[in-house]
């Protein structure tokens, strides 16, 4: 397992292998919403955690169909397939790797843009909480996404319109944590209810992604 | 001894469905025509929503179908993942397209009729916001299952889907609740509360969702049939094409 995943993250790091693809979607998206809004100091407070919260979740979507498409066309997925560990672990640890590529860099930068955006001083804390709790389910809920959409040639539209809908309750609570934290409410209920939805996704949906990765391979 | 499993073999199901479906489309053409006639012409108009109280006629019997499709989707993948009877995914399949529209036909009807009431086509309501997302959910399903080619792996997939699908549209529909309570009213169509619509109001509605009801059944019977009958098609041509 720990090799697969080191085997991952090395691909992920390599040139072309897209680890600074998000990262830099989600710089970009964020450095061009207050050319798009305007020079507002008060309404780039208001909407600066929906905003890093949305460029997270989009630079996430962007980073998805590698988890699988790769390994599908290179028949490496195959051999993962035979090999002993079973289906579930190496959906889990695809889920792992695409999280430490993306979604750990994501809750690493997403401070630095906040100043950009204006954050008020106490929504720093609950961004980051919110961000570092949510990204893993974004990354388990995508790897779902990917191992549903990986026969289809071509399959980036169709897997983002499928993990869409499976992504908004996940949105809804963390940004609203981060938007309570911003405005100095108490944030504990929606991150209690973000933490809920991240430890139910990775406890059960590795399972429905093994069992589609398996029926894919058939 | 009659089973219901029975219905899993193609050839009894359309033999079935072929003596059923015209009562079944029958009836859903009388309950339609009764309902809705009776409910636009007949009812007395609300005293404070005027005329534009009549379009519950067609907002409340799509939204529940709306929900009853994706339950019966539901119940068919729960079918096909576990006794693997073709007709079960393939009425799934059927049901889709139909549950999609009855979701748009919610949607296109609260906005006008919220757009004089509420002044407003549209809000970020709770009851509308998970409207929303099942509609997605229909899309995204129904693109699956055409995007697929292989039949039994299509079934397979948009079965899975389902299933989570089903999970995630329940988490939305209580996470979307944590905003507020919206504009939308509560239910008000219940058997067992004391403040129900009026009477005159309900009868007719009533009629309505009965006829929506069989609408629903007689077009997943004709689908389904249609379904098979296609799949049958492609063995014979691919059987033609072997010899």
């Amino acid at each position: 397992m720990i090799a697969l995943l080191i085997r991952d993250l090395r691909l992920a790091v390599r040139a072309g292998g897209g680890f600074g693809l998000g990262l830099a979607f989600f710089l970009i998206v964020v450095v061009l919403v207050p050319f798009a809004v305007g020079p507002r100091a008060d309404l780039h407070r208001v909407i600066a955690p929906g905003v890093l919260w949305l460029g997270a979740l989009l630079a996430c979507l962007l980073s998805l169909d590698r988890i699988f498409a790769l390994d599908h066309e290179d028949g490496s997925l195959d051999l993962l397939a035979t090999a002993p560990l079973p289906l579930e672990a190496l959906t889990c640890i695809k889920a792992l790797a695409h999280w430490l590529t993306t979604g750990l860099p994501l809750v690493l930068a997403a401070p630095v843009l906040g100043v950009l955006m204006n954050l008020p001083a106490p929504g720093y804390v609950p961004l980051i909480l919110s961000l570092a709790l949510g990204t893993p389910a974004l990354s388990v809920i995508g790897t779902f996404g990917a191992a549903l959409t990986v026969g289809v040639r071509r399959g980036g539209l169709l897997m983002s319109l499928l993990v869409l809908p499976l992504y908004v309750p996940t949105l809804i609570f963390g940004a609203e944590a981060a938007r309570r934290g911003a405005d100095g409410l108490s944030y504990s209920t929606p991150l209690i209810m973000l933490a809920g939805i991240t430890c139910g996704t990775i406890a059960l949906l590795p399972f429905a992604s093994a069992a589609v990765v398996r029926v894919n391979l058939r | 001894m009659a089973s219901l499993w029975e219905y899993a073999n193609p050839r009894k199901f359309i033999a079935t469905s072929d003596r059923v479906l015209p009562w079944v489309g029958a009836g859903a053409l009388v309950s339609l025509t009764v309902g809705l006639i009776w409910g636009f012409f007949f009812t007395p108009e609300d005293y404070r929503q005027g005329a534009s109280v009549k379009i519950i006629y067609l907002h409340v019997p799509a939204a529940l179908m709306a929900i009853n499709a994706w339950l019966m989707m539901l119940v068919a993948s729960l079918i096909w993942i576990v006794r693997r009877h073709h007709v079960s995914a393939l009425a799934a399949r059927a049901a889709a397209p139909v549950g999609a529209v009855m979701t748009v036909i919610a949607l296109v009807t609260g906005a006008l009729w919220g757009q004089p009431i509420w002044g407003t086509w549209w809000v970020w309501d709770p009851r509308l916001t998970s409207f929303l997302i099942l509609f997605l959910f229909y899309l995204g399903y129904i693109a699956l299952w055409s995007a697929i080619e292989d039949g039994d792996t299509a079934a397979d997939l948009t079965s899975v889907l389902c299933l989570v699908g089903s999970v995630f549209a329940l988490l939305s529909r209580y996470a979307v609740l944590f905003w507020n309570q919206g504009l939308h009213q509560g239910a008000s169509l219940s058997l067992d509360k004391k403040e129900n619509v009026a009477d005159v109001f309900y009868l007719p509605l009533l009629v309505c969702i009965a006829g929506f009801v069989l609408l629903f059944v007689a077009l997943v019977l004709m689908r389904t049939q249609t379904e098979i009958r296609a799949r049958r098609m492609r063995a014979l041509l691919a059987r033609e094409r072997m010899l």
